[in-house]
């Protein structure tokens, strides 16, 4: 048990990919320790999204080896449904299904694919969207609710199949400003009760906060990486300081 | 926190006091009886404009009129009946067409475009000259009667059509929602069956209803034709057809307004 714990929950090693032609992950190695918020910046066509889409096998990899709970997924034997009930993940563009309400978004996983009773669900559901604060919207459509309503719906979508981890590619890319706020701050409680986060973003406020690592990705390898407050500090590689300076 | 309410209202129920369930029966209703009177009234207008002496020719139709609405009996039950065939082959079909093992989704392409393309009549001819009039398993013998092998061909054109509707309305939803549902772990067949299908049913259904009734036509219009000719007066050709032209509108005007009501309840909120 103490083994398993202090063991890597996310393990990257040397991972390649390519699409056709184009490299997009040219040898990534990162580890990510459970309860960890791990940050990935980066320019756009870094190989941040499709890094993160490769841990829950969305993406196979051409090379190298990404290990859940020491479980390789590089396998051809790879059970994907089991290794995406413990990894969950959350889009920019939300991705809930238009045709049913947030209540039934949020119970469709557990009941269909882990087969648990409708009645239990059902209740922890609810508990969930007022976890996200969300009470009173359970039977509304997403085409009723706000980007930032539906990407908190989307989020504790995710959070009903119980996962080990979560992914989050650029949740707050595609809201404006002031729900920005409400979506971060659903994040951040995730984290601080020891939910193990992943996230792709441009937030570097959040990151510097509430990550405790942060990844800065270029033409598909890791640059540079440590602790935010070090990382923000003492970038310094040319590459990371030439975009740190031009957002921050 | 902003609210956003958006109300997608389809232009045809903004009559939105009413409620929708009433408003479509009410809409039947009328449909209905209108039908009945155009049923009535237009072959006697018809034989009153044709003849001026209209004992003769409406009592011609009155002989008459039962083998035609005979035919016409037949028509809506064969076509009926090929209807379901085909359209629960073509869901079949249409759905291979996305399958993700790539002989299938070819196998099922061509079958699709070879049924598709050939023009409903050939698929007939197909279908009686070339079917054997029985089939034999051994002591086990199966007739095919010309009806039934018209219904086949029937079938083959409609699988077609609906194949290719099915494919489309998959087709048309993004590829977000199957990496979403895939991301929860959903398997490709709770992808289709929970989240995407229920997403195109609509346009499945609005796409393939008026198909229903392009395909009941024909027995009506050739016993129509016989029965002119075989009472060799011309001035029934126009009560007639617009007989015929009566009872085709009563069978598909329920079916436009059925669509119509189908395509307000699956109006999808986005």
């Amino acid at each position: 048990m103490t083994d398993a714990s202090t063991l890597p929950i996310v393990r990257i090693v040397d991972v390649h990919k390519s699409f056709g032609l184009v490299p997009v992950l040219q040898g990534v190695s990162l580890d990510i320790a459970r309860g960890e918020v791990a940050c990935i910046i980066g320019p756009s066509g870094s190989g941040k999204s499709t890094l993160l889409r490769c841990i829950n096998a969305l993406v196979p990899i051409d090379q190298g080896s990404i290990l859940i709970e020491n479980e390789e997924i590089n396998t051809p034997s790879l059970d994907k449904l089991t290794l995406r009930r413990k990894v969950g993940m959350v889009f920019q563009q939300y991705n809930l299904f238009p045709h049913r309400t947030a209540l039934q978004n949020v119970m469709m996983a557990p009941i269909h694919v882990l087969k648990q009773d409708k009645a239990s669900v059902e209740t922890r559901a609810r508990a969930l969207l007022k976890k996200v604060r969300l009470e009173g919207k359970e039977d509304s459509f997403p085409g009723e609710l706000s980007g930032g309503q539906q990407q908190r719906v989307a989020i504790a979508r995710s959070l009903a199949m119980n996962p080990k981890v979560m992914l989050f590619d650029e949740v707050t890319a595609a809201l404006d400003p002031e729900t920005v706020k409400e979506v971060l701050v659903t994040i951040r409680e995730l984290a601080e009760e020891g939910m193990t986060c992943v996230l792709v973003t441009h937030e570097m406020g959040f990151a510097r906060e509430v990550g405790n690592h942060v990844y800065f990705t270029d033409k598909g390898k890791i640059v540079e990486h440590g602790p935010p407050a070090e990382f923000f500090a003492n970038a310094s590689h040319p590459r990371t300081r030439e975009f740190l300076n031009q957002i921050l | 926190m902003t609210q956003r309410t958006v109300e997608h209202q389809h232009p045809l129920s903004a009559r939105s006091s009413v409620p929708r369930g009433r408003l479509a029966r009410t809409a039947l209703t009328a449909g209905f009886v209108l039908s009945v009177i155009v049923v009535v009234t237009v072959p006697l207008y018809g034989a009153y404009a044709a003849t001026g002496t209209s004992a003769g020719t409406l009592e011609t139709l009155a002989k008459w009129a039962p083998l035609i609405l005979l035919g016409f009996g037949l028509n809506l039950l064969m076509s009926f009946i090929a209807m379901g065939i085909g359209t629960v082959a073509g869901v079949g079909l249409g759905i291979a067409q996305v399958s993700q093992v790539s002989w299938v989704r070819r196998a099922a392409w061509a079958a699709t475009e070879m049924f598709r393309n050939t023009p409903t009549l050939i698929l007939l001819f197909m279908a009686m000259f070339l079917l054997p009039f029985e089939l034999r398993f051994g002591d086990l013998v199966i007739a095919l009667p010309p009806w039934l092998k018209a219904i086949l061909g029937f079938s083959l054109s409609m699988m077609a059509y609906v194949s290719e509707i099915v494919r489309g309305g998959l087709q048309s939803i993004p590829t977000t929602q199957w990496e979403a549902a895939e991301a929860l772990a959903f398997t490709r067949r709770d992808t289709l069956r929970l989240v995407i299908i229920p997403q195109c049913f609509k346009q499945i259904m609005i796409t393939s209803t008026p198909l229903a009734s392009i395909l009941g036509v024909h027995e009506g219009l050739t016993i129509t034709r016989s029965a002119i000719s075989a009472e060799g007066q011309p001035e029934l050709l126009a009560p007639f057809y617009l007989f015929l032209l009566a009872l085709f509108f009563v069978y598909s005007y329920p079916i436009s307004l059925w669509t119509l009501r189908l395509e307000r309840r699956y109006a999808i909120k986005h």
